[in-house]
């Protein structure tokens, strides 16, 4: 079986979203992606131990070989994405099922389990893949999946976002598979790595930097770097809470995923930085998404909102990191893609414990949580401190890495805004907890703690926001290695 | 057995949250904790003594960054200060808490507990991470003691006090750390320091200035107004955390970068140094003056707390023995002294209902002990004998002179002679002036609760006791330039 757990990664949940629908009862379905969730997990984590101890593991699916047959390739990276997406997975799922019966008319559920292990589907696909236009059909089925999920939330407005997202998600979509065109025209083959024997010949034609702009647009889209990100922050506000903790710490995290494969793996770092100069365009970028889009989420009245403006920075540092080119760099890039995933699946989680009682998420309904439901809240500033960088957290690994690379290359300027974004962050993490701990819960039928069905999930995440803070070696070996990988510098 | 010394506290916080039903057992809890920290700090003098002390590494975060802890002199000194006086604190803090009706005391005896634990790591760290990270720690814990009344004012205050904190530590401090770490590919605390002729002096003077205005706790001017700001707290916290473990550790973290990264003899050529020797400076003269003209009794005593703790990061930047030796000291005798000072603000909250000094002419005759003991208090901080601040400033002269810093030494003086009207003006006015018209003044001799005033009692003789027995804080600092 381990030589076939490339597949297996993808096949089996593929295969347990129908029967997520076919078994009807909102329980079963639950069991069904939960099951299917664990499952990714573990062929994640024996994916991941498999290429650190013997390098990347190739598949060739029905045995034709590349570049003629689909390959599914799986090394450093795209382990360590396969373990964020599915692991994400195997925590939100728990925390589902009471949110979503209390989120979620009751005939809906099957269709919702469905779409939400489609989405996990559709992620880990594009992680797993060695193809460039399997990269593509799996972002089609992720997105739409998730088009639908968002669809699901209980305020009306969740159609409108969702409409926004799909109109913006397939442009993005478009222009990728546009790119793909063009490259295959160029070379006549979607296998990555031999895209990257096969384009050098090629790169001074036209085509290729078209072709390179489409897709660095496209991708830009999908990950929601500013200033395209103006699906996000609806999408993350409407819909369901269970899916926009899993969406925000993994749809986002894949689209970067994509960013590092086609600008690194198959365009190579050379190409994309030093003839096509994508940093000069990234990193102008990513700064202001972390100063323009943390300064917006102060401003922010909903609590969900705001998040997903911070995410929108988050993003920025994740961009920064990769825009510098360096192992570090990209090294930073790449560690926050996993500590982010924590830190925002803990808030969001923390926020959907709050829908759950109070049935909103507005900064003013939190008033006097601190004391009604000290558990959630505390969850929430952990989980805040963490994105703020207090040390001990993960946050401050993502910051450490992200500094050293700066100042490595002597940018001080950057160094100074990665700095500001944290205390930036500071101001909209204490504005919800000064509402929660300082106003005085309103009048009327007191509010109750969260279920332990939704805290313990919660927690799970806390914990390891503390854990892979206290000791991140491993976070940062492997980061480390997939940059030295991705830079072709070998490890 | 360093971490023991943090674990304890923190072990105790929670026995605390255990215990909340019953007060008695809690405080006892509270006291005994503090009582068994003292000694094991103690028992720590003699290995120190010896050259004996040790390190440990409790784990590596990353590769080369650990979270290690490690005993020796300078620590030792900021956390025999601390440990005692938490103690004492405790002690105040029962006759004052529940002398003035305070709410959520068991979450109060929490996070003094988890601010001292937080205080202890920073005295034992063997690197600028570890540092680094009890400081924040302490940043945080000691952030809802100081909002602990939950009121408007408290918010705000703990707005300031947050803000600038964290602003200063993250902005610059972290910066400054992850640089060094750059540069000298350590961040451990050595003998002799890790950065020389790692970089150009220019870089090096840059480093110095983000390190000195890093650390904020040390509130050099201008980043000290979260001091005054967390005076909405309940006494024991302004006279233990903002006077002793919160804004030593500050000044505390100044002086382990001067002596262990910098090192005296590259800090003594950098350009920078003089230029923030006369910030200090500056800070010690404005803020000396700002006290003057604060009524309220607890933000003066502030001011006085951002004007004395500049003395000791002059000390650091004067970069020269007498300089580091002073201001260690000064660590404890401003410590001693000043929180005397605080218990005596308190207990006339307590006894007499007014935090004006304006309100306390005539007090003295109600509270004789009181006041004494501030008598005593403030003349440690003037530093004049017989009280033990009388030795830190001769040190600190002795360091200005062998710097040739006159203008440094004068300054030294002039803050002096105003502290001693600023703080003299309190007991003089209590024993001699006539109370207020309005004034309710309790009839007869009406002191704050037994157990606050047998903790002020304790630390004016002991104020008295460092100026007779200064042997071992100044053993303990002479080992710390001499290592």
């Amino acid at each position: 079986m381990r030589e076939n757990l490339p597949v297996l990664q993808v096949v089996v949940p593929l295969l347990a979203a129908p029967l997520a629908f076919l078994v009807r009862r909102p329980r079963l379905s639950w069991l069904v992606a939960l099951g299917a969730a664990f499952w990714a997990f573990f062929a994640a984590l024996s994916l991941l131990t498999g290429v650190l101890a013997s390098g990347a593991i190739g598949y060739e699916i029905g045995g034709w070989e590349p570049p003629w047959g689909i390959e599914y390739r799986i090394d450093e990276l795209s382990a360590w994405v396969l373990v964020i997406v599915s692991g994400i997975a195997a925590v939100v799922l728990p925390f589902a099922r009471a949110s979503v019966e209390r989120e979620i008319e009751r005939d809906r559920i099957p269709l919702f389990y469905t779409a939400l292990i489609l989405c996990m589907t559709g992620l880990l696909g594009i992680a797993a893949t060695g193809d460039v236009f399997n990269v593509f059909v799996f972002l089609e089925i992720s997105s739409l999946s998730a088009y639908g999920l968002i669809a699901m939330g209980q305020n009306r407005r969740a159609l409108t976002s969702s409409y926004q997202y799909l109109i913006m998600g397939s442009v993005g979509a478009t222009f990728i598979v546009i790119g793909i065109g063009l490259m295959y025209s160029m070379t006549g083959t979607l296998n990555m790595a031999d895209l990257a024997e096969r384009l050098p010949a090629v790169a001074a034609s036209r085509t290729i930097p078209v072709a390179f702009a489409f897709l660095a647009v496209g991708v830009s889209l999908k990950l929601a770097l500013f200033p395209l990100h103006l699906w996000l922050p609806n999408a993350y506000t409407y819909a369901p809470s269970a899916v926009t903790a899993f969406i925000a710490s993994t749809a986002t995290k894949v689209a970067v995923y994509m960013l590092l494969r086609f600008f690194f793996t198959v365009f190579g770092a050379a190409f994309s930085f030093e003839v096509m100069h994508l940093d000069r365009i990234l990193m102008p970028l990513a700064l202001v998404a972390i100063v323009a889009m943390s300064l917006v989420a102060i401003n922010q009245e909903n609590g969900k909102r705001l998040l997903a403006y911070s995410s929108v920075a988050q993003i920025g540092y994740m961009v920064l990191g990769i825009s510098l080119a360096s192992v570090l760099g990209v090294a930073a890039g790449v560690l926050h893609l996993f500590n982010h995933a924590l830190m925002k699946g803990s808030l969001f989680m923390a926020m959907g414990c709050v829908m759950y009682r109070v049935g909103s998420c507005r900064v003013e309904a939190m008033a006097g949580l601190g004391k009604t439901m000290p558990f959630t809240m505390a969850a929430f500033v952990v989980g805040g401190l963490s994105l703020i960088g207090v040390p001990l957290t993960v946050g401050f690994i993502s910051k450490w890495y992200l500094v050293q690379a700066a100042l490595e290359k002597g940018m001080w300027g950057i160094a100074a805004v990665v700095l500001l974004g944290s205390l930036l962050a500071l101001a909209y993490v204490w504005k919800v907890v000064e509402v929660a701990y300082f106003r005085p819960p309103p009048d009327g039928p007191g509010v109750r703690e969260a279920p332990l069905s939704l805290l313990i999930p919660t927690w799970v995440l806390v914990a390891a926001n503390l854990w892979f803070g206290i000791d991140a070696k491993t976070t940062a070996g492997v980061a480390l290695r997939a940059a030295r990988m991705l830079l072709g510098a070998g490890s | 057995m360093a971490a023991v010394a943090i674990a304890l506290p923190a072990l105790g916080a929670f026995v605390v949250l255990a215990l909340g039903k019953w007060p008695n057992a809690r405080e006892a809890a509270t006291l005994t904790t503090g009582v068994a920290l003292f000694a094991l700090v103690v028992s720590m003098i003699h290995p120190v003594e010896d050259g004996t002390g040790q390190g440990w590494t409790l784990l590596e975060v990353l590769p080369g960054v650990t979270l290690g802890l490690e005993v020796e002199p300078l620590g030792l000194v900021f956390a025999l200060v601390a440990s005692l006086l938490w103690p004492v604190t405790s002690l105040y803090a029962i006759g004052y808490m529940r002398g003035h009706h305070e709410e959520n005391q068991t979450r109060f005896y929490f996070f003094f507990a988890i601010a001292i634990s937080a205080a202890m790591g920073v005295a034992f760290s063997a690197n600028l991470f570890t540092l680094f990270a009890f400081y924040e720690i302490l940043t945080l814990c000691t952030f809802p003691l100081v909002t602990h009344h939950g009121t408007e004012e408290a918010r705000k205050a703990g707005r300031v006090y947050l803000g600038i904190l964290l602003t200063t530590s993250v902005g610059f401090q972290l910066l400054a750390i992850i640089w060094t770490w750059q540069i000298a590919g350590t961040v451990d605390f050595r003998p002799g320091g890790i950065l020389a002729g790692t970089a150009s002096k220019g870089v090096l003077s840059a480093l110095l200035v983000l390190f000195v205005f890093g650390v904020g706790k040390a509130a050099v001017m201008p980043f000290h107004r979260w001091l005054p700001a967390a005076m909405v707290a309940p006494t024991p916290v302004s006279a233990l955390l903002h006077a002793v473990a919160v804004v030593k550790a500050g000044v505390f973290t100044i002086l382990k970068v001067a002596v262990y990264v910098f090192g005296l003899d590259l800090l003594g050529t950098l350009s920078s140094t003089p230029w923030l020797a006369w910030a200090a400076a500056a800070t010690i003269i404005l803020g000396s003056l700002v006290a003057f003209t604060k009524d309220n009794l607890k933000a003066r005593l502030a001011y006085s707390t951002i004007s004395q703790l500049s003395y000791i990061v002059l000390g650091a930047l004067l970069a020269n023995e007498a300089g580091i030796i002073g201001g260690g000291m000064h660590i404890a005798m401003h410590a001693f002294g000043k929180i005397t000072l605080f218990f005596g603000a308190g207990a006339v909250l307590v006894a007499a209902h007014e935090t004006d000094i304006s309100r306390m002419h005539g007090l003295g005759r109600t509270m004789p002990i009181t006041f004494g003991a501030f008598f005593v208090g403030a003349l440690s901080i003037i530093g004049v004998p017989p009280a033990g601040g009388a030795w830190s400033k001769w040190f600190l002269g002795l360091g200005t002179l062998e710097a040739g810093q006159l203008g440094l030494l004068a300054t030294l003086m002039v803050s002096s002679l105003l502290s001693l009207v600023y703080l003299l003006e309190v007991p003089v006015r209590a024993f001699f002036g006539r109370p207020p018209e309005d004034a309710h003044h309790p009839e007869g001799i009406h002191e704050a609760p037994l157990p606050s005033l047998i903790a002020i009692v304790f630390t004016a003789l002991a104020t008295l006791t460092l100026f007779v027995h200064p042997g071992l804080l100044h053993d303990l600092m002479t080992m710390v330039v001499s290592r």
